[in-house]
């Protein structure tokens, strides 16, 4: 990876977030809070010419206009990168298709992930879970994001796709290439999905002759609204959506909830002495850490929160800087465990509301409870160093935390 | 308290967030695709009013009506 990093072209340094603001900007990855507070009291829409054209709404507001509003804004591309990669029929839907082709690709795969459907699947997360810690508790200390945050959405999405937990890391390389080193370098973007690709091309012919009861399986089965068996294109590009969308997000939302924990021991005891908040404070560590950033391409002009918006731009949906919006939220940037209304929408909001949101809740109730079950007490680790990732997910990558004989 | 609360899930603005059914699962259900529907005719029986208010200020589609009847 040290060799595509060197390869990537620098962004200058912004001065001058307003005008020429940055999402890659290593100010904005460490802590965006303030930068969102800035332009969000400067202008409810601001524009950077980086990116080829970019707007950022940064009112929960406009973020919600722009989520409703699917005649100017496409979901056609869905990542802000340096340059725009010419758009691919069936990239990933449902989350890069615009109605009316939306509706249909979204409704065959709702169905695996109701709330039901995560009740049967929640026992096996929750012995993924201890597994993990298993592997580490003994030593008092251990990088939770690598060793623990990480791992319990790529097993979870491995069990649910049918394909071996063990490829884990191959996952993981292909969602930083295409999440984060695309953003600067398109050839990571060409390469992961060729990769990609390839490896579910073979779990797909497996299957052809040997059926399973797995997530491939079921939409290899699916048909059209015409009754046509699907695309293989359309298969590969759910899959693909599958697997990168189901895996940094989460790995991201356990981590900022557990680097909470760590620095916030009032929330950590309150949590373990009164567990019947979890649901509020899951919704609350969403709503405060929100991972997720998508993007629209503006299509045709329109205004938004009296905002004149032009096509040729794209927008940077964030749905982590509305969430911070204290017109919408009262003490918006205090992390409130009990907060009693909370319409947040780190799962977006309108037609592309996150197809894994019940798979991502459950995740991040069952990887917190079994941690705090067996690690009541921890910390950061004041040797190690807690790093963020880049652009579209916003989460722990390093988490040095200390417990039992080390804490 | 003054009368008796009726709610509605608005078909055309659920989503499926699914905050409703956690919050109250008395007064909801979901369907195949995870969107959600009124328990019933939507009556909410007395002592749950607490429970529908909730559900109504945690939808983050606004899709839940309650009427005071």
């Amino acid at each position: 990876m040290s060799d595509s990093v060197s390869m990537m072209p620098e962004h200058p340094p912004v001065t001058d977030w307003v005008n020429d603001f940055d999402h890659t900007d290593p100010r904005w990855t460490e802590n965006p809070f303030p930068i969102w507070d800035e332009l969000r009291s400067e202008c409810p829409v601001v524009h950077t010419k980086r990116f080829l054209g970019c707007y950022l709404p940064t009112t929960y507001q406009a973020v919600k206009e722009i989520a409703y509003d699917t005649e100017h804004f496409s979901s056609r591309r869905v990542i802000v990168r340096d340059v725009r990669p010419e758009v691919q029929r069936n990239a990933a839907p449902p989350i890069t298709s615009d109605p009316p082709e939306h509706k249909p690709a979204k409704q065959l795969l709702l169905p695996p992930f109701t709330p039901d459907a995560m009740t049967k699947l929640e026992p096996r997360v929750r012995a993924i879970c201890n597994e993990l810690i298993d592997e580490f508790i003994e030593d008092g200390q251990c990088d939770a994001a690598a060793r623990y945050t990480k791992h319990v959405p790529v097993r979870a999405i491995a069990h649910m796709l049918g394909i071996p937990e063990k490829d884990g890391d191959l996952f993981v390389k292909w969602i930083h290439m295409i999440l984060e080193l695309s953003i600067k370098n398109e050839s990571m973007l060409v390469q992961a999905v060729q990769e990609m690709t390839a490896y579910f091309t073979g779990h797909i012919e497996h299957r052809k002759a040997h059926p399973t009861d797995d997530l491939i399986s079921t939409l290899m089965k699916a048909k059209d609204k015409d009754g046509n068996p699907l695309e293989d294109s359309q298969v590969l590009g759910s899959l693909r959506l599958l697997l990168i969308a189901g895996i940094d997000t989460t790995w991201s939302a356990i981590g900022s909830s557990l680097w909470h924990l760590a620095n916030t021991p009032a929330d950590r005891d309150r949590l373990i002495a009164e567990p019947e908040l979890m649901p509020s404070a899951i919704e609350e560590f969403l709503r405060a850490y929100s991972p997720v950033t998508m993007a629209r391409e503006v299509m045709k002009e329109t205004t938004i929160s009296g905002c004149p918006v032009k096509p040729g731009n794209m927008v940077l949906l964030s749905f982590p800087a509305a969430n911070r919006d204290p017109a919408m939220f009262p003490d918006a940037d205090k992390v409130v465990i009990d907060r009693k209304e909370n319409r947040h929408a780190a799962f977006g909001l309108g037609i592309h509301r996150c197809v894994g949101s019940n798979l991502a809740r459950m995740e991040m109730t069952v990887a917190i409870e079994e941690w705090l079950k067996r690690i009541p007490d921890f910390k950061l680790d004041p040797a190690g160093k807690v790093t963020w990732s880049e652009g579209t997910v916003r989460g722990p990558r390093q988490l040095p935390v200390l417990f039992g004989k080390k804490n | 308290m003054s009368g008796k609360l009726k709610i509605r899930v608005d078909q055309d603005k659920c989503q499926g967030h699914a905050r409703c059914k956690s919050l109250a699962p008395e007064l909801f259900e979901l369907d195949e695709f995870g969107n959600a529907h009124e328990v019933g005719d939507g009556s909410v029986p007395a002592g749950m009013e607490d429970k529908a208010w909730l559900a109504q200020t945690n939808c983050p589609e606004i899709a839940i009506e309650v009427q005071e009847e």
